[in-house]
């Protein structure tokens, strides 16, 4: 076992991730400070990198701080920024860090940062990234050929988006990631409970096994007017119209974002081929704690 | 081509100084330019500005010319596309590390700037390339931030 | 409060006015002492124990260990990476940033993250090329060079701001190098792009290894010309060869080092080669340290970390201070493996 994250995926408890994006500052101690009230309730904690395509600390600094302060993390790793030859270097950094989790994902152009005169490298994709944490993991080589010793010990991560089911389509972009290696799949937002259903059943449909961890991004939603934001600039966001509703005419917003999260969450829990919760708020980490602890789901875990 | 360019380092004073009178007379130009439009002109002059520094150079039309800085030696023929180079790697002969066969860009640069009347150009440190201005004309850009400091610069269009 | 050298090597040291880091490199080269640093070549496994052991050597000699970036551009663990598990275990390091793999925002990211894990010292290389390396089809990056390199860092820590303009709340305290290669073309360039990047923010330099004492000589009498050695605090490259065969090896094979033939012919007609270029490094050491302006050397020694120790001792050049007190083991690397 690599962690937390895994032995309740594989116990088969309902997981509960959450997000955090490392801060704009030199020094350790604010990086725990986001997330301190999350230690205890969160599985795991992904830490970003570059998110938006801007800078930050980087994911595998802040990463290993949080594992050397309690809280287990995922590193995520993008493939804008860095070639291949950075990316195995980093991923021999963090096993060597006692970082056990990894998310890989493309990562935003960097036209949609404060940077868009970067160079944009995308020297390899999330298929190859995949599969080269797989043979450093599995088989303790390099694509080169040398060999890592000890092996790299990571449970491997993989990006989706559930998206209203059309005629015709399929999902090859994640029956491909998981024939690459993948081992869990955190997915984008999704508060449309009847559209995650469809999905579900349309990924059985077209041959991704059943026993494929999915956890299903979901999260408090700010206000009515972050809502609508997401509808209109998230791709494969919609966060439904009663919802929105209800966030508009809340007289505390924040306390209704969180009691919405945790009838999702709930209700969620209760579908079968969800494995777990990702819970994603921009700033607002203490409310992920408290959508975690008010929805009861640790308590109905199995004994450790 | 490679024997141009190294032609044109041999030759930049005299490279030089047809760039002191073309820039002017693009700046004196500016009335016209403006009225038939900079965004009308700019896939013409990038046509023109490939083909003849292309030819001089071996541009690769990075959108930022710092020629008259580096002795007339495109900066984006290093391998490792140095905007201060050298790097440590040169080789005894002058040579490039990554291609031994090609002179080294940058001891081209100082050879180049040493025949420069402004070759102290040289010693200025150059930003970074915005890669966000790749493929677009250099000599229009020019000419707007000398007559129009404040405007925005023409970035291509999102393909 | 305990006395400095009992202290960790890496330890935080109280920021002194006028300082920019809380390491130990710049307190030495500041107080005027001639100061020494060695190169640590990280193992090709991600095994932190191989780090340690060689870190251990190193540090009873140097007042901080530099840790390579996938030099030669084979992967080795991320510079990030060593340079955390050193600090965590008490050793004062240098932490090598190369441009060719990662972009602006990578790179800036890095540089907090480094600053997070307690890195007092950033040298900001170019980088090798990739052809050089296992993986020759990787993508250069190159986004930045050394130089905007170097002027990005000091707006970090400076300006408290990203390239981007945006805050950073807690700026990086880092002590920032570059490189320098006096010993190949253009020669009569060399210090004055050394004053470019000192321009940019250079604080310290390390060369690349001096066999040719004269051409050494030349470019250090052009730096003090320029004023630049009053500026910038300059330390030379030096280093052990094993033999006249692998001195001419390294002579053809690697571009940036230069061997004078002299060199090689002394190293040929000795006895024991091996010895004979272990005091061929200590005789230039001795050499180098009577040159005005050159406040250090950088020892660099590929895969002989003891023959550093060994070399750094017998010219004597710490003998004024102790890097770190005898018989104690550096921080808590037992409790970590």
């Amino acid at each position: 076992m690599t962690g937390q994250l895994e032995s309740v995926l594989r116990r088969g408890d309902f997981a509960l991730t959450a997000e955090t994006t490392p801060p704009d500052a030199g020094t350790a101690a604010p990086v725990v400070a986001r997330v301190a009230c999350l230690k205890g309730l969160a599985d795991a904690v992904n830490v970003t990198d570059g998110a938006g395509a801007r800078a930050h600390m980087s994911a595998l600094a802040a990463a290993a701080v949080l594992a050397k302060n309690g809280i287990e993390p995922v590193m995520q790793m993008t493939l804008r920024d860095r070639n291949r030859l950075a990316l195995q270097a980093d991923l021999m950094g963090a096993g060597a860090l006692d970082v056990r989790n990894i998310l890989c994902l493309r990562g935003d152009d960097v036209t949609a940062g404060d940077q868009p005169e970067a160079k944009a490298v995308f020297d390899i994709d999330t298929l190859t990234l995949v599969r080269t944490a797989r043979a450093m993991r599995d088989d303790g080589l390099l694509p080169a050929g040398r060999k890592v010793e000890p092996r790299l010990r990571m449970f491997i991560g993989v990006a989706d988006t559930p998206l209203e089911p059309k005629p015709g389509w399929r999902p090859d972009g994640l029956l491909a990631k998981l024939a690459a290696g993948a081992d869990f799949v955190q997915t984008q937002y999704c508060f449309d409970v009847g559209l995650l259903r469809r999905y579900l059943a349309a990924l059985a449909d077209h041959g991704v096994p059943d026993n494929v961890f999915l956890i299903i991004g979901i999260g408090p939603i700010a206000s009515a007017r972050a809502a609508r934001w997401m509808n209109d600039n998230l791709f494969g966001v919609s966060v439904p119209a009663p919802i929105v509703e209800r966030l508009e005419k809340a007289a505390d917003p924040r306390a209704e974002s969180i009691r919405i999260c945790v009838e999702l969450m709930q209700e969620i829990a209760e579908i079968p081929g969800v494995a777990g919760a990702h819970l994603m708020a921009p700033r607002a980490e203490e409310a992920i704690a408290e959508a975690i602890d008010a929805s009861g789901l640790l308590s109905r875990r199995k004994a450790a | 081509m490679y024997a141009v360019r190294l032609w044109s380092v041999r030759n930049a004073r005299l490279l030089e100084r047809v760039y002191d009178l073309f820039e002017p007379a693009l700046v004196r130009l500016h009335p016209l330019l403006r009225r038939i439009g900079y965004d009308r002109l700019e896939k013409p002059m990038e046509v023109v500005e490939r083909s003849v520094k292309g030819l001089l150079f071996d541009c690769q039309m990075c959108g930022r010319c710092a020629l008259s800085s580096t002795g007339m030696s495109c900066p984006m023929n290093c391998p490792k596309s140095l905007r201060n180079g050298p790097c440590g790697g040169v080789r005894l002969n002058g040579h490039c590390e990554v291609k031994p066969e090609m002179k080294c860009v940058w001891v081209q640069a100082w050879e180049g700037s040493r025949r420069m009347d402004e070759g102290d150009k040289i010693l200025e440190c150059q930003k970074p390339v915005d890669h966000s201005l790749k493929g677009t004309s250099a000599w229009l850009r020019r000419t707007r931030e000398l007559v129009e400091p404040a405007a925005e610069p023409v970035k291509k269009a999102a393909s | 409060m305990s006395p400095d050298h009992l202290l960790d090597p890496g330890a935080p040291l109280p920021l002194l006015p006028g300082h920019s880091s809380r390491g130990r490199l710049e307190r030495v080269l500041r107080s005027g002492k001639f100061a020494v640093t060695a190169e640590l070549n990280p193992p090709d496994s991600a095994d932190p124990r191989e780090v340690y052991e060689r870190a251990l050597v190193l540090s009873e000699v140097c007042d901080a260990i530099n840790a390579t970036d996938a030099s030669g551009a084979n992967t080795h663990m991320s510079s990030v990476g060593i340079c955390s598990l050193l600090t965590r275990a008490g050793y004062a390091v240098v932490m090598q940033i190369s441009c060719r793999d990662r972009n602006r925002i990578a790179i800036q990211g890095d540089v907090l993250g480094a600053a997070a894990m307690g890195v007092a010292n950033i040298l900001c290389l170019t980088g090798d090329g990739v052809q050089a390396g296992d993986q020759p089809g990787a993508k250069p990056v190159f986004d930045l060079d050394s130089t905007s390199l170097l002027e990005t860092i000091r707006t970090m820590r400076d300006e408290k701001r990203f390239l981007s303009g945006r805050k950073i709340t807690v700026p990086p305290p880092v002590f920032i190098g570059a490189a320098a290669n006096p010993f190949v073309p253009p020669y009569d360039y060399r210090a004055l792009h050394m004053g470019k990047k000192i321009a940019a923010g250079a604080q310290f330099i390390q060369t690349q290894y001096c066999y040719d004492v004269p051409r050494l000589r030349e470019f250090m009498a052009r730096s003090r010309d320029l004023g630049l050695a009053e500026k910038c605090f300059i330390l030379v490259g030096v280093g052990p060869l094993a033999s006249g065969k692998a001195a001419r090896w390294m002579r053809a094979h690697v571009p940036g080092i230069h061997i004078p033939d002299d060199v090689i012919k002394r190293l040929e007609g000795a006895e024991n080669q091996k010895r004979e270029g272990k005091q061929l490094c200590i005789d230039l050491i001795q050499e180098i340290r009577e040159i005005e302006g050159v406040s250090g050397v950088h020892v660099m020694a590929y895969r002989q970390e003891e023959i550093v120790s060994e070399v750094i001792t017998a010219s004597g050049i710490m003998r004024d201070r102790q890097a770190r007190s005898q018989g104690r083991r550096v921080g808590k690397e037992k409790a970590t493996l």
